[in-house]
């Protein structure tokens, strides 16, 4: 895993070197040396560590809304178009909690560093919760009558299910608050940057929200990995997923299962709902579209249904979109630039989908009819 | 009891003259309430819905498609030009109805889920836009500072030709998006169209540099329209003038001539869709609907086929766009969200996938829904808002009612609702399509048999 990041990581850097040794001596570096003054290779290099860095943290905020898709899908082979708004549910959930202590004075202020982060997990556990809750309920009302229909009926029912939860989060924000924009307070000092290192007298840092979320993911991968691979609940989940019909003739509720599948997909688009409010600060009901498009994208790219492939395609969706965004400006002139990243993404799905449909290390799902 | 009585009541208003009656009858009062009352919204809905009763009640063909001309061409107009609220009611029915038939072409035939559909209509309008507008004099212009004395590229009238060239240019983009999908599976395909439905948007949202093509966020203004026909602006008014009893304004004509334009495309698409039906390629898009690996056994050209719907289906949205950007001369990438493509989803879902009559009623009542009962909420919210009324249990002022909280805006949830309802209690639609009725009556044949 860790191999692997810094392979697609030193790829991409390598990548975008050469290229600026080839535009060096064109329009490209002249332009860059009358913007910043320095020619285009050391501009590059300059950037590339901090841009390595972003990319990494934007990595593992897509790969832990990755789980959820994948999980979800290596049990049901149905895409949860819903989970984008179970991870809305989840930012709301914890940022609506940490105002609510900013309000009675728990946090920011003169309270302990200690205390922000004790509170921080209070409302990342409360975001977990709540939107585990809602995933299972959606899989109740909305999934499970469909099971068996034809494969775009539930996919249709879960586009409804995401509509519905978005402008139901709406309608909640705009009745109890007036307003339906939030903003997470500041409080701890998941602001300050922590310096790594220094390449030719630039400092390199990161943020120690950044840092929570890298950690906040691994952890999640690892507990998740450890809970389908070695506990009773995941062998049922992995026997669930391999052959329901047999499954159950081995004494497994199925229906169970698969409302624990939601649960655990849930709970970890609410955490990574409650991590991209803490990174982003900014969230509104329509917040979870792009991410979760991202993170399917993402789930794709490392192979759908594979634990270890969405932690694998978030980082290299991550690492490629935080390049693209900062060096795509520069090398086309400004003709395009960070305002396409947000299609980026499916760029990437269709290629992928086209040359390497089962994805960088997961089974053909194409073929899967 | 009153349950046979009333099955009686029904079994006779479709024995002998009685339906001919009673749709005449519902055609008529509704007429005369509306003209007598034109603001009444109620009137007004049960002159539309009279339009139902004469699909639903069996009469002569003929007499279905004379009467129901005679509304739609004479009855609607009038009673448009006579409230302009109701007229841009039937307009957007009729785009919209427009629009779902296109996409019932390939979500209900061809079985392909497209959840980018209103790219294919934003590639029609930003057409249209573009050598409508003085957009190509722009070209070297940043939004905003373009001069304001330029000149426009085409005149008005090349728009009839550009209702073709939209036809063209969106049924090619529907191919280019097809070659490299379309051997998706259908869950993938629906999310891949998805992406390219924004991919579009944004393209628009985007493209107002090097060269400025769509202006941005700001959109292109003034789109020109075609010259209004004096011929046909004098023998409206020389026939309708007593009825309407006041001279009718350029701007109200352009709309009925939109809304008339409208229902061509309409009924040539209600042709193309029958014809196309039962033709080979119909019958070889079920073939692919239903079981895709049996078609391929059969011998059925699996990407050409699906690469016609697609292009079938582009081709109306793509006539629908050109129509609207010259309809309100103005377009922006705000009109092609993901919203309007579930929009338009959601009324060939509700009405019934693959059924004619079921689309135009989806098509009709989403828009209804959307443009009359929430706005109408709005209205009526407002106005608790600014009186005194108090809730009285809870006792709570409409006066603290929050601002954000305006129905009108929230049709996410109204699509949201009306697809996991329909999904889960009756997936075949309204109307279901004949054939699937005929699916339906044979599976519950094979039930009553012994096994």
């Amino acid at each position: 895993m860790l191999a692997f990041s810094l392979v697609s990581g030193f790829a991409l850097s390598a990548f975008v070197i050469v290229l600026a040794f080839l535009f060096q001596n064109t329009a490209v570096g002249a332009s860059v040396m009358q913007r910043f003054g320095v020619s285009l290779v050391n501009y590059t290099l300059l950037n590339l560590p901090q841009v390595l860095m972003d990319g990494l943290t934007l990595g593992f905020v897509y790969a832990a809304i990755a789980l959820g898709y994948t999980m979800v899908y290596g049990v049901l082979e149905f895409i949860n178009f819903a989970h984008s708004e179970i991870f809305a549910i989840g930012a709301f959930v914890g940022v609506e909690v940490l105002i609510a202590l900013a309000a009675y004075g728990l946090i920011g202020g003169q309270n302990s560093l200690l205390s922000a982060y004790l509170w921080l997990l209070v409302a990342l556990l409360a975001g977990m919760l709540v939107a585990g809750t809602m995933a299972v309920l959606v899989e109740r009302i909305a999934y499970r009558p469909l099971r068996g229909a034809p494969r775009l009926v539930p996919l249709i029912s879960a586009i409804g299910v995401s509509f519905f939860l978005q402008d139901a989060i709406r309608l909640i924000e705009s009745v109890t608050t007036g307003q339906f924009h939030r903003i997470i307070p500041a409080f701890g000092n998941f602001d300050n940057r922590i310096p790594l290192f220094t390449v030719a007298g630039n400092t390199v840092d990161i943020q120690i929200k950044s840092l929570i979320v890298i950690v906040a993911a691994i952890i999640m991968l690892v507990g998740l990995n450890y809970l389908v691979n070695a506990t009773k609940v995941g062998k049922a989940i992995r026997a669930v997923a391999q052959d329901r019909a047999t499954a159950s003739l081995m004494g497994i509720d199925v229906n169970r299962i698969i409302s624990m599948t939601f649960l655990i997909g849930g709970t970890l688009g609410g955490a990574a709902g409650v991590l991209y409010a803490l990174k982003f600060t900014r969230i509104d009901p329509f917040v979870g579209f792009f991410p979760g498009l991202k993170a399917f994208t993402a789930a794709v790219l490392g192979g759908i249904g594979n634990l270890t492939g969405a932690l694998l395609g978030g980082i290299v969706l991550g690492l490629l979109e935080t390049f693209a965004g900062t060096y795509m400006s520069i090398f086309t002139m400004g003709v395009a630039g960070a305002e396409y990243k947000d299609i980026f993404a499916f760029g990437i799905l269709i290629l992928v989908l086209i040359f390497r449909p089962q994805g960088l290390m997961g089974e053909n799902v194409a073929q899967k009819a | 009891m009153s349950q046979v009585s009333f099955n009686r009541l029904l079994e006779t208003a479709r024995q002998g003259r009685w339906p001919y009656i009673l749709t005449l009858a519902h055609v008529l009062i509704g007429a005369l309430l509306v003209y007598f009352s034109p603001r009444s919204n109620i009137a007004f809905l049960l002159l539309l819905s009279s339009l139902g009763t004469l699909y639903a009640l069996p009469t002569d063909r003929r007499f279905k498609v004379i009467l129901g001309a005679f509304i739609a061409l004479v009855v609607m107009p009038i009673v448009g030009v006579r409230n302009i609220f109701y007229l841009e009611i039937i307009f957007q029915i009729s785009v919209f109805v427009a629009l779902a038939l296109g996409l019932n072409i390939v979500v209900g035939f061809a079985g392909l889920l497209n959840l980018g559909y209103v790219a294919f209509y934003a590639v029609g309008a930003y057409l249209w836009a573009f050598f409508g507008s003085q957009q190509y004099y722009v070209l070297p212009f940043a939004p905003g500072t373009q001069p304001t004395d330029l000149p426009f590229l085409l005149p008005g009238d090349a728009f009839y030709l550009f209702l073709l060239l939209a036809i063209i240019v969106a049924a090619l983009t529907g191919i280019l998006l097809g070659l490299p999908v379309l051997r998706l599976r259908g869950d993938y395909l629906a999310i891949v169209t998805l992406g390219f439905g924004e991919v579009i948007r944004q393209l628009a949202n985007n493209l107002d540099k090097p060269l400025n093509f769509t202006n941005g966020p700001q959109g292109i203004t003034p789109i020109q329209r075609p010259t209004l026909p004096q011929f046909a602006v004098d023998a409206f008014n020389a026939l309708f003038q007593p009825i309407i009893g006041q001279p009718v304004a350029t701007a109200t004509l352009y709309n009925v001539m939109f809304y008339l334009l409208a229902l061509l495309v309409i009924i040539v698409i209600i042709i193309v869709t029958i014809r196309l039906e039962d033709s080979k390629i119909g019958r070889a898009w079920t073939a692919i609907r239903e079981d895709e690996t049996a078609a391929i056994a059969m011998g059925v050209p699996l990407v050409r086929l699906k690469l016609t719907a697609f292009a079938v289906g582009a081709s109306f949205a793509g006539v629908m766009g050109a129509l609207m950007a010259a309809s309100r001369t103005f377009v922006s990438p705000e009109s092609f969200s993901f919203m309007q493509s579930i929009g338009v989803l959601s009324m060939v879902i509700l009405g019934g996938v693959g059924s004619i009559p079921g689309v135009i009623l989806g098509a009709a009542t989403v828009t209804i829904l959307n443009l009359q009962v929430l706005q109408g909420l709005s209205l009526y919210l407002s106005q608790l808002r600014q009186s005194d009324a108090v809730i009285p249990i809870i006792n709570f002022a409409w006066r603290d009612l929050s601002t954000q909280l305006d129905p009108a805006k929230y049709q996410r949830l109204l699509f949201g609702i009306i697809l996991i309802v329909m999904m889960i209690f009756r997936p075949a639609g309204i109307i279901p399509a004949q054939r699937r009725q005929r699916e339906l009556a044979s599976e519950h044949a094979d039930e009553k048999q012994p096994a």
